[in-house]
């Protein structure tokens, strides 16, 4: 044996020269840029619209209205966000409700179903479709979509309008939250799909197989192992998905008239959200209007920014990397 | 001891996969799926349900029911399975139906104005409504050429000094930026228009193609950094031990070792940065807005881009200005899938 | 020759040098850590000039740590530590002031899987030690042709050196990297199993190279083959591990560790007993 005393260990850094230390630097700088952005963002956001948290206080975010002032003092300016907000989460928990099942439906039947045939196109063209601009969306929403989903609606009304939801005062069902809802489903199925196969076709191997080897079916290994193996990891995707539903402009724009009440009645035509009242608004809007359109993309900016970063973590969490 | 034994005659062995589906299986889901088809286009012609989406759903309901009778021989583990298959297939139809719908209905009223005239001419003395003879996109398509260029060259070496950065320095701020850049991705596209608005835009009281540029540089940065980090993570950690073992520095062996080695990897970054803002519509409404005539000068002025032009033209809704849209958004997926199949094939070169 | 001694005494009575002006590579006393994991304990060895040692023992007894521990490989992992000295022609490569750059730039290492870089030529790969340190150095032509030559490669890619380094066979890959090393004109070279990825063949072509090598430089190999390592090497060094760190057991010229060693383990192991 040689071991006789242990000395205590040499301290060992990686000690960089110069040139080295100024290559760091940069390289630093530049992964920091991200952050200082993000942090600029919100600092601008908010001393621009500053004036009009100030005026409003909490108002702003519980109001219905949303009225320009004439100038000569004879309507008074008010500007408040209440009803977009509502709008916001209702349009896109309706998305996300429609999104939910399909993309997991899609991401099983690719990981589990699919023949090998065909599940390489289908991933090209899942791929793709997240790469699709959410104008188009928008576009094949108001002239080919809306078609089909204002029957839906109708239906929908006739069968199942005593539940306050599906109630409409007035029989007019183009431009909805449904309508919209549907096609920001499909705007967030292909990112909620992608996470959901991922984080599938990580579930252990060996699990699966010994649900086989125990004489289980294909629906009894995805029922007790996939899913719960993937749960967090799916709903993290989800919460992407939503993250891009409640930020979403033009197709939410093309898609809903812009009215502002409080409306949970998802057949009516009207609704909102936030963002688009801020590219409605934007063109002909006065000085502090525009202030008050700042502060509501603040707001927005808030609200997606504590969805995205809940969704990263958990997904991060849920699947870790080698 | 040295003799060899000889193999006994035997036949060869053909390959055979007993497990896949049986002949007559096959015939059998074939017969229910053709069953179920058929009752569901009977009933579309000649009761109240109506169309595509009414067939769709009439033949969703008939499988399930075909499938509870085919497996009604069978144990309740079994039927469950089969219904199971059913739903999930369903759903999977149902996820994909809308893009195919998306793309078909782009191409079948794009192609419409698609003519020589809609690339080589502007809007500057033409009506919206005019005939689709007259006019064209091509200010459009060279103001979003244009702001998307000046992004790339924004974006794509601060995107690669963050991979860099977690891969190559792996600095204690690396969880840090690894979240900071995934939150960023998630920001709204009117967000960072608006954002661009307040500070260029307000500052030197001017709507151009630079501020629209700078909109879309914004969303184009988280895109590429994590891309270039997956990209610059493939490289083997021996290359860099190899470099060092050479007796090099730091930032010799990482642009003379690790870049080079992703090279196709990272032009892969640029491109789906790029495929990620060029049908971005929202920032540019704040920012660079729109005009009618070609313009260059990216600090001259309102400049017009193929997402403004089509969000334009469905704005004014008479039925040539609508052709129009979507003739322009023919031209913009044409360039997604153009950008899309490039990144493909750029990002499977990169070997080991 | 003493029967008990510790092993640096024996190594030392081989070559009848004093410790202050040996040149080559020693070590005094090298621990080495992996955060609180104590992986190596105590080795104190001497490589002379113009040598080729090999390192042997079963798995996880250290010896690949050790190789590391010799070039200033072994600090680019997140948490390790040493202890005691590498003297290299009796300056320690660890002092504060030494930049471990030059120190990699003195000793060169191969490794494992052979690693060309891909995005390289085989003209390239062989120049880039030299464009990577900076180094000025003329009539690349002549020092391409020399490396490759050494490396025993160079009949076989002469005619193509404008060609991809992932063009080549596993064997050749890994001449090429033997190339790339000498390149710079290191003093020592350290090889870590340079041949567990290779077939037989190519194992034979790198050992040749090995010992056409050890007339101008100083060979550090670590192998897993025993065969290899009484083959190539002029001596051997023997590392085992009882589930604790790794330690030296002894070290002598190859042929008595092969056929009289002082430690009853060691016989035991190069009979294949154990490992």
């Amino acid at each position: 044996m040689t071991t006789a005393t242990t000395p205590t260990p040499r301290e060992m850094t990686v000690i960089y020269n110069r040139e080295d230390k100024i290559f760091r630097g940069i390289v630093t700088g530049g992964a920091l840029t991200s952050l200082v952005v993000l942090g600029l963002i919100g600092l601008f956001l908010f001393l621009r619209g500053a004036q009009v948290f100030n005026d409003k206080g909490i108002s702003f975010i519980t109001g219905v209205n949303w009225t320009a002032g004439t100038g000569d003092g004879a309507i008074l300016d008010d500007f408040s966000i209440g009803a977009m907000l509502v709008g916001t989460i209702v349009v896109s928990l309706i998305a996300l409700v429609f999104a939910f099942p399909l993309a997991i439906g899609g991401a099983l039947y690719l990981e589990f179903y699919a023949p090998t045939r065909v599940k390489k196109p289908l991933v090209t063209l899942l791929d793709l479709a997240a790469s699709i601009p959410s104008l188009i969306f928008g576009l094949w929403g108001i002239e080919i979509f809306t078609r089909f989903g204002e029957r839906w609606a109708i239906l929908l009304s006739k069968w199942l309008g005593w539940i306050p939801i599906f109630n409409v005062q007035f029989e007019n069902f183009g431009r909805s939250p449904f309508i919209a809802g549907c096609v920001l489903a499909s705007l967030i199925v292909p990112i909620t799909t992608s996470v959901a196969r991922e984080v599938y076709s990580r579930t252990p191997r060996d699990l699966v197989d010994t649900c086989y080897a125990l004489g289980g079916t294909k629906w009894g290994a995805i029922r007790s192992v996939v899913v719960p193996y993937g749960k967090s990891g799916v709903i993290g995707g989800a919460m992407l998905g939503l993250g891009r539903a409640l930020g979403e402009t033009v197709a939410v724009y093309l898609l809903l008239n812009l009215v502002f009440r409080y409306n949970f009645r998802i057949l009516e035509s009207e609704g909102g959200n936030v963002a688009s009242l801020i590219a409605t608004k934007f063109g002909e809007a006065t000085e502090y209007e525009i202030k008050a359109l700042v502060a509501a993309g603040f707001v927005l900016f808030l609200l997606t920014l504590v969805v995205n970063m809940t969704a990263t973590t958990i997904v991060q969490r849920s699947t870790p990397r080698a | 001891m040295t003799a060899t034994i000889a193999a006994p005659e035997r036949p060869v062995a053909e390959p055979k996969t007993p497990w896949s589906p049986t002949r007559s299986s096959r015939i059998q889901t074939f017969t229910t799926l053709l069953i179920a088809g058929i009752v569901a286009g009977v009933l579309v012609l000649f009761t109240g349900v109506a169309g595509l989406d009414g067939f769709g759903v009439t033949f969703f309901v008939l499988s399930l029911a075909l499938a509870v009778i085919r497996t009604a021989r069978l144990g309740s583990k079994e039927r469950t399975d089969m219904l199971m298959k059913v739903v999930v297939t369903s759903a999977a139809v149902l996820a994909f139906t809308p893009w195919l719908s998306i793309f078909g209905s782009v191409i079948f009223k794009g192609y419409v104005g698609i003519r020589p005239n809609f690339f080589t001419q502007d809007m500057g003395t033409t009506v919206p409504d005019d005939y689709l003879e007259f006019g064209g996109a091509i200010h459009a398509i060279v103001g979003s050429l244009l702001m998307v260029l000046i992004a790339t060259v924004v974006t794509l070496p601060l995107g690669i000094l963050s991979g860099v950065y977690l891969t190559e320095v792996r600095g204690r701020l690396s969880f840090l930026v690894r979240f900071v850049v995934q939150s960023m991705s998630g920001v709204p596209s009117i967000v960072a228009g608006l954002f661009i608005y307040t500070t260029l835009v307000f500052a030197t009281d001017t709507f151009s193609g630079l501020a629209g540029a700078l909109a879309l540089a914004v969303l184009m940065l988280p895109t590429v950094a994590r891309t270039s980090e997956e990209v610059l993570k493939l490289v083997p950690e021996d290359l860099r031990s190899a470099g060092y073992a050479l007796g090099a520095r730091q930032w010799r062996t990482a642009f003379m070792v690790v870049i080079p080695t992703v090279r196709s990897g990272l032009t892969t970054a640029a491109i789906l940065g790029i495929a990620r803002v060029v049908g971005e519509t929202a920032p540019l409404l704040l920012t660079s807005l729109s005009n009618t005539v070609v313009r260059v000068n990216p600090v001259d002025g309102p400049m017009a881009s193929l997402p403004t032009y089509i969000f334009g033209y469905l704005q004014i809704g008479t039925e040539n200005a609508v052709l129009r849209a979507w003739t322009g958004s023919l031209v913009l997926l044409f360039i997604v899938l153009v950008l899309f199949t490039l990144a493909r094939r750029f990002g499977g070169k990169d070997k080991r | 020759m003493s029967t008990s001694g510790p092993a640096t005494t024996a190594m030392s009575a081989v070559v009848g040098a004093e410790a202050n002006t040996f040149t080559g590579l020693e070590t005094c006393g090298a621990h080495a850590w992996f955060g609180k994991h104590h992986a190596l304990s105590d080795v104190s060895l001497k490589f002379p000039s113009r040598t080729v040692t090999g390192l042997i023992g079963p798995s996880g007894c250290g010896k690949s740590t050790f190789i590391r521990l010799l070039n200033r490989m072994h600090e680019f992992i997140p948490g390790a530590a040493m202890a005691g000295e590498v003297l290299h022609n009796g300056s320690d490569i660890y002092a504060p002031s030494v930049d471990a750059a030059v120190v990699r730039l003195k000793i060169g290492m191969v490794f494992q899987k052979p690693n060309p870089f891909p995005a390289m030529t085989i003209r390239e790969n062989v120049l880039s030690g030299i464009k990577l340190a900076h180094l000025k150095k003329p009539n690349h032509d002549d020092i391409v042709e020399g490396c490759l030559t050494r490396a025993g490669l160079w009949k076989e890619v002469k005619d193509r050196l404008g060609a991809s380094g992932g063009s080549l066979s596993g064997g050749q890959q890994q001449r090429l990297c033997i190339a790339r090393s000498l390149a710079v004109e290191p003093e020592v070279l350290l090889m870590d199993e340079p041949c567990s990825a290779l077939d037989p063949g190519s194992t034979l072509r790198i050992e040749e190279t090995i010992k056409e090598l050890a007339e101008k430089i100083t060979v550090i190999i670590v192998t897993h083959n025993m065969q290899q390592a009484s083959r190539v090497s002029d001596f051997c060094a023997f590392f085992l591990t009882d589930g604790g760190p790794g330690y030296l057991v002894e070290a002598d010229a190859t042929r008595k560790i092969f056929t009289n060693p002082s430690d009853s383990r060691t016989a035991d192991y190069v009979q294949g007993k154990f490992g």
